[in-house]
């Protein structure tokens, strides 16, 4: 059996992000949040719904990529505009991958740089301004660092987060809904102690061979560490089983530069 | 039957005037309405306001220097996430741009439809969609708990583009693919509907289950334009995916000094059927594969 990869332990702990959320739409954007989804779809959370990521509801997830004799287990419809109506009654958790995340939890899909003349026009706002609002949300960043956690706020402000400066009387901000961060070093969350001071973000597991230091030195805003903070866990065999199934092509290979093991030498890792 | 709304893809542009804002039916890099698209790029047509969920339709248009101003969501081909041509024009400021979200771009058409000058809604709150855009107010609610909404602008289109996959002359239209996207509001949003369609008939019959494929009203359509493999190199669900080899050859083009120019003369300044055979011909589009999600 080959080593486990640092991809297959973020998907395992992507799929943790999805536990407990009742019947809602889980929507993992790209190819370990989506794995991440289906897993705990097939695991811990039967009751996910989730699409063949065009228009159709689907009873289990598909398998990414090209299928040979698959057939989608298709029990419902769910096209684009269903989708605003699910997420705008809050029937949601998406992860999604941001340019950038600051210490608010708000995140930039849109441009990097001044506004008027971007120094990086990334994709636009999509859909993260109703998605951040609306419904539960997670993220992923595949390559831990000051560029993506930035030192102030995000360049082009495109999903809300725990901020008050950008609400004020008669905004309902109660819908905001910020879960957890899987980054290629750690695990984040948004359970500090008064999350709307700007310092909601904790880190709450380390991959194997990391060191919180290691982390708050990619990250341009100050972390807490949550208490009896543990070490992400490794994927079991049955994991990793479900996830080869699911990803019969290995385009998990491809997420993370040059794919590296799950276990790292604490040397190896330098961000 | 007296009712003929067929023009051809000429004709059908040269009532459009520049200066218009025009809507772009389709989402990304599918089902976009590229052979009308094609015969604005050969027209002399400038400083379009655009309104799109844009892919290669709002890259070309940019590229081409066609659009003044630019309503969108994001500019993407899924495949290839990046946009070459409209990177180039965003970060040159070539464009004026505005932005929104994509529930308040349909929010927006939707009011237009409506004949209403806004909806409220609550996305965009706490957004630089809201900070960055001068032109986008709040609204509180008249009711006693007094909540503040975003009061998101009609999206009034001068004249929307369509592409379907069957329609008759009088203008009914079937979209088949799995997924309609927002093109009944776009027709619903603009002054005037000018749909291409894959395969035209004299006047549809349908059975009630294929008639639920019809998802806007022929009172919307003013002119239909014969256009076989007209989405190409667009995702027309269920008749062809996307041509992916002609995708990365475009979006190549961009990296190559004159290489606009190049993929305009190759593929642009050329009549349709040229452009048909330069890409394979019917029956190669007819063969691209369906993505796969």
């Amino acid at each position: 059996m080959s080593e486990i990869t640092l991809a297959e332990l973020m998907i395992v702990a992507a799929s943790e992000v999805w536990r407990d959320n009742g019947e809602v739409l889980a929507s993992g954007i790209g190819v370990i949040p989506r794995l991440g989804a289906s897993l705990a779809k097939l695991t811990h959370s039967p009751e996910l719904l989730m699409t063949d990521s065009e228009a159709y509801l689907v009873a289990e997830p598909v398998p990414i990529g090209p299928r040979a004799n698959y057939l989608p287990k298709y029990e419902g419809y769910l096209p684009f505009d269903r989708v605003f109506d699910c997420v705008w009654g809050g029937q949601r958790h998406v992860m999604i991958g941001p340019t950038q995340i600051d210490r608010w939890g708000q995140t930039n899909l849109s441009v990097v740089g001044d506004y008027a003349r971007p120094k990086s026009a990334i994709l636009g706002v999509r859909g993260l301004p109703g998605n951040s609002l609306c419904h539960i949300n997670s993220m992923i960043v595949p390559n831990h660092g000051p560029r993506v956690f930035v030192a102030g706020e995000v360049d082009m402000v495109s999903g809300v987060g725990y901020n008050p400066a950008r609400f004020s009387a008669g905004m309902r901000t109660d819908t905001i809904d910020l879960r957890r961060i899987i980054t290629d070093l750690c695990v984040l969350d948004f359970e500090g102690p008064d999350k709307w001071n700007g310092a909601a973000i904790r880190v709450r597991s380390l991959h194997p061979g990391v060191s919180f230091e290691q982390v708050q030195a990619a990250t341009a805003f100050p972390l807490r560490q949550a208490p009896g903070l543990a070490e992400t866990p490794m994927p079991t065999a049955a994991q990793l089983a479900i996830i080869a199934r699911l990803d019969p092509h290995n385009l998990r290979a491809a997420q993370l530069k040059n794919n590296p093991p799950a276990l790292r030498l604490a040397s190896g890792i330098a961000a | 039957m007296a009712l003929d709304k067929e023009l051809t893809a000429a004709a059908a542009i040269a009532q459009l005037r520049s200066g218009m804002t025009l809507g772009i039916g389709g989402w990304g890099p599918r089902r976009k309405p590229m052979a009308l698209v094609r015969e604005i790029l050969r027209s002399p047509l400038k400083d379009l306001t655009v309104v799109s969920y844009g892919g290669p339709d709002v890259g070309m248009l940019c590229a081409a220097g066609k659009i003044k101003k630019l309503v969108f969501a994001f500019v993407t081909m899924d495949a290839i996430p990046l946009e070459p041509y409209y990177r180039k024009a965003r970060e040159s400021g070539a464009i004026e741009i505005e932005e929104y979200d994509e529930g308040m771009f349909q929010w927006g058409l939707r009011a237009a439809g409506m004949g209403m000058s806004f909806l409220p809604i609550k996305v965009g709150l706490g957004t630089d969609v809201l900070a960055k855009n001068p032109r986008l107010k709040t609204v509180q609610s008249p009711y006693a708990e007094g909540e503040v909404y975003v009061a998101m602008p009609a999206l009034r289109l001068d004249a929307a583009l369509l592409h379907v996959n069957e329609a008759d002359r009088l203008g009914n239209t079937l979209i088949r693919g799995a997924d309609h996207f927002f093109d009944h509001l776009y027709a619903r949003a603009a002054d005037a509907c000018y749909v291409s369609t894959e395969q035209l008939r004299e006047q549809l019959t349908l059975s009630p289950e294929t008639a639920q494929q019809n998802r806007f009203e022929r009172y919307l359509v003013k002119a239909v334009v014969h256009a076989p493999c007209g989405a190409h190199p667009t995702y027309l669900g269920p008749d062809y995916g996307w041509d992916m080899e002609h995708l990365k050859r475009y979006n190549a083009s961009a990296g190559e000094e004159g290489g606009w120019q190049k993929y305009r003369d190759e593929f642009v300044a050329v009549d349709e059927d040229s452009y048909l055979a330069k890409v394979g011909g019917a029956e190669r589009i007819g063969r691209l594969k369906l993505p796969v999600f």
